[in-house]
């Protein structure tokens, strides 16, 4: 990446690395470097502001649709509910079949080419603001902020000895984070066990094996993620992390810190005015550190550690808002706006351009291929296949007849009956029952007779067609091929 | 497990494998500094294209512990199942026992299911849903290969749809044919016939189940067919179900029934075979079989 600040920076980067080391080193050699170090744990400061304020709306929008689908009903059912065993996925009005799989891959190229658009656009926007890691992260940094207190606290609680007052305060943050790990584990659950049964069950204790084993994995998972292992996610597990840092580019939004702007960085009185002595903007109070949850300094310029929460951004405004300088020192800005000092306008203009273009041009297609197919789907599916060992048979009237076994799913929640109709073949028609029930959402296998004239057909195969109709909607039909064999 | 042919190599991998897991920690644990000398500290010390550096990114330690868990797992999985050499693992854990216990759980959860069904009588069976579900799933999958999902046969598989029975149409003799199979034998009979004699006969056989046929072939036919065929098919060519020898008078063809196929049949025979399900069905699911079997054959055609 382009550092404005060249050797400086890489040398203070080396300083704090270097730091780091020698402190965690313990049994390291002069000459030797150590390859694992010790965490060292991370206790950001609270902070407010507008992408805090954004931050919380997209907390609270994605934990309400997460914590609140799985109780609404739809008719008679749950209106979300992946329900495994019978390989039914029912979401509001429809019923996926695992033959709809395809569905799922048009969501999921969505899905990615979202990322690819929002991070060419804004950097790690879904980091920072949307990714469950950070989402329960930002909740239980909530919950040990209310029972332990504020960042110097927190410090000194940690440091203190143990006292029967720190494990009272420990246990009660442990016991609430536990709760809301629960809870969101019984919510997983609950999208693939019809909740309400599940929470009887969870009442009386008598959850099945894999319930109970999934509440309190993906428990234990949401507690050990947002409470212990938190940035820790982002810098070493996380896939997404690094390749969302290789589609930046010169034009992309991140959270930059104008070096230009603030350097030389120090400390100076209120009183002076801004821009009268030799220094430069930044006042060297190391709040955006202390804000960080990832504990580094934005003014190194920018690192692969950085989830773009823009937490230093708030933090910085603030003191700015108080010396009564321009707010920005630390702003989402571009590479290219700050090497030629572009204005927010220039900026923005930059936002549409080629690889952002074709992000948005094939998502839009994308999504309007999905949103076709869904309006087009067609409740009801066919398969024919052919008795395999037997070939044709004549019957009575010299007519020769190959038998199918047809199987109609009806993937609508109500009974429908269907017609079956054979064409494509001189004088073809369908000699077993040519209307058969099928329940509401389930699949039902008949053998299906058809026969055709004599004589008229050369032997050898012949491709066929069967449609399939119901009587009461002809909007549902269904049409597929098959083979009839002549000997 | 095969064994070794000789021991040699049974300690031979067993030795390996306990090598290599132990290497594993040593390397883990000769890697967790790196020597350095002369480097700037916080460099691994690769140079690349004159001036790329790597920075040394310390993962934390945990991550450290779960490399060793590992190598810790790898032993104690090694003691408890197979995987040194012959060693059998303090469990004694195999493929086989495994597949057996799996068979022994089915046969405890749907043994008394079938075990209920084969205590119940034919007429009984075939008026219960559930059995007749049952007995077509297992027709479906073992059945309908020769005799068609339908159930009404292809040509040399009997139709079993319809009112014409071989071998007799009897539940009881359906469960015995599924059991112990049938062998059916039609002899070729064109050298004691001839060539004129076959269709002399043929056409016999084809008035008696009402076909159009030549009527100074079908007296000719007549008299072969009581000195030959009778003794098979019966003086009426109604047939005998205890040898298996069809009814040729009810216009039920197996191999086909146009004056060339019924030639054929008489100038070179046919062999039919219903194998033995007895050993790979047993005694319970073939009795359900032949519930549906007969079911299918007493419904009325649609």
């Amino acid at each position: 990446m382009n550092d404005p600040l060249g050797g400086q920076a890489i040398a203070k980067d080396l300083e704090r690395r270097g730091a780091t080391a020698a402190a965690s080193a313990g049994p390291v050699k002069e000459g030797e470097l150590a390859l694992y170090a010790a965490r060292k744990k991370i206790y950001p400061r609270t902070v407010h502001g507008l992408f805090d304020r954004w931050r919380w709306a997209l907390v609270w929008l994605t934990q309400l649709v997460f914590y609140g689908l799985p109780w609404l009903a739809w008719n008679d059912r749950q209106a979300v509910l992946f329900d495994l065993a019978a390989r039914k996925f029912y979401v509001l009005g429809f019923v996926f079949w695992p033959q709809d799989f395809i569905y799922l891959t048009a969501l999921l190229i969505i899905a990615a080419l979202s990322l690819f658009l929002f991070t060419a656009v804004g950097g790690r926007l879904w980091c920072g603001y949307a990714c469950p890691q950070t989402v329960y992260t930002e909740m239980f940094m909530w919950i040990e902020r209310k029972i332990e207190g504020g960042r110097a606290q927190r410090m000194l609680l940690d440091e203190g000895p143990m006292s029967a007052r720190k494990l009272a305060i420990k246990a009660a943050k442990h016991g609430a984070w536990i709760a809301v790990a629960l809870w969101t584990g019984f919510t997983f659950v609950g999208y693939f066990t019809p909740i309400k049964e599940l929470w009887g069950a969870v009442a009386s204790l008598s959850t099945g094996p894999w319930e109970t084993f999934w509440i309190l994995f993906y428990g234990f998972a949401t507690y050990g993620n947002a409470g212990w292992m938190r940035e820790q996610v982002c810098k070493y597990m996380c896939p997404y992390a690094r390749f969302q840092s290789a589609m930046f580019d010169r034009d992309t939004m991140i959270v930059t810190y104008d070096a230009a702007r603030g350097e030389p960085r120090g400390p100076r009185s209120r009183k002076i005015a801004h821009g009268a002595g030799a220094l430069g903007d930044c006042v060297n109070c190391g709040l955006c550190v202390q804000v960080c949850p990832t504990g580094i300094d934005i003014r190194d310029g920018l690192q692969y550690e950085c989830i773009g929460c823009a937490a230093c951004i708030d933090a910085c405004d603030q003191v700015m808002g108080k010396f009564n300088y321009p707010t920005g020192l630390i702003r989402y800005s571009t590479e290219n706006a700050l090497a030629h000092g572009w204005g927010f306008r220039e900026m923005v203009r930059r936002v549409l351009r080629t690889r952002t273009l074709i992000y948005g041009a094939i998502l839009l297609g994308v999504m309007a291929v999905l949103a076709g197919a869904l309006y087009l789907r067609v409740p009801l599916k066919v398969d024919i296949v052919r008795d395999r060992a037997s070939l044709a048979r004549e019957v009575e009237g010299g007519r020769i007849e190959n038998v199918y076994r047809i199987q109609l799913m009806n993937t609508q929640e109500v009974p429908h009956r269907f017609r079956i109709a054979a064409s494509g073949l001189p004088g073809i028609g369908v000699a077993s029952e040519s209307e058969v029930e099928v329940p509401a959402a389930t699949t039902r296998q008949v053998p299906l007779r058809v026969q055709i004239d004599p004589g008229a057909t050369a032997k050898g195969s012949h491709r066929f067609e069967v449609e399939v109709k119901a009587v009461d909607d002809e909007r549902i039909v269904a049409r597929e091929q098959a083979v009839f064999l002549v000997r | 497990m095969s064994d070794f042919t000789s021991e040699f190599w049974n300690w031979y991998i067993a030795v390996l494998t306990v090598v290599s897991i132990i290497g594993c920690a040593v390397l883990l644990w000769m890697q967790t500094t790196r020597r350095a000398p002369g480097a700037k500290i916080d460099t691994t010390g690769h140079v690349w294209d004159e001036d790329l550096q790597e920075w040394n990114n310390p993962l934390p330690n945990w991550w450290r512990w779960l490399f060793y868990i590992t190598v810790v797992f790898s032993l104690v999985y090694l003691a408890f199942y197979p995987g040194l050499g012959s060693f059998r693992g303090s469990l004694g854990w195999s493929q086989t026992k495994q597949y057996e216990d799996e068979v022994k759980k089915a046969d405890a959860t749907y043994g008394p299911i079938y075990a209920k069904y084969a205590a119940m009588d034919f007429d009984k069976l075939a008026g219960d849903a559930n059995a007749m579900a049952i007995g077509q799933n297992l027709y479906l999958n073992y059945c309908a290969q020769c005799h068609a999902s339908d159930a009404r046969g292809a040509k040399g598989f009997p139709n079993l749809a319809d009112a014409d029975w071989q071998w007799g149409g009897d539940p009881k003799v359906i469960k015995e044919t599924i059991l112990n199979g049938r062998m059916a034998v039609m002899p070729p009979q064109g050298a004691a016939l001839g060539p004129e004699g076959v269709k002399d006969v043929a056409h016999y056989v084809m008035s008696l189940s009402g076909m159009a046929s030549d009527s100074i072939r079908v007296a000719r036919g007549k008299e072969k067919f009581a000195t030959i065929c009778a003794a098979c098919h019966g003086p009426d060519g109604k047939g005998n179900p205890a040898l298996g020898a069809p009814n040729l008078t009810d216009k039920v063809w197996l191999y086909g029934g146009s004056e060339a196929d019924i030639v054929a049949t008489l100038q070179n025979g046919r062999t039919g075979q219903m194998p033995a399900w007895k050993g790979f069905l047993g005694e319970a699911k073939s009795h359900l079989v032949a519930a549906y079997v007969w079911s299918v054959g007493n419904k009325p055609a649609k």
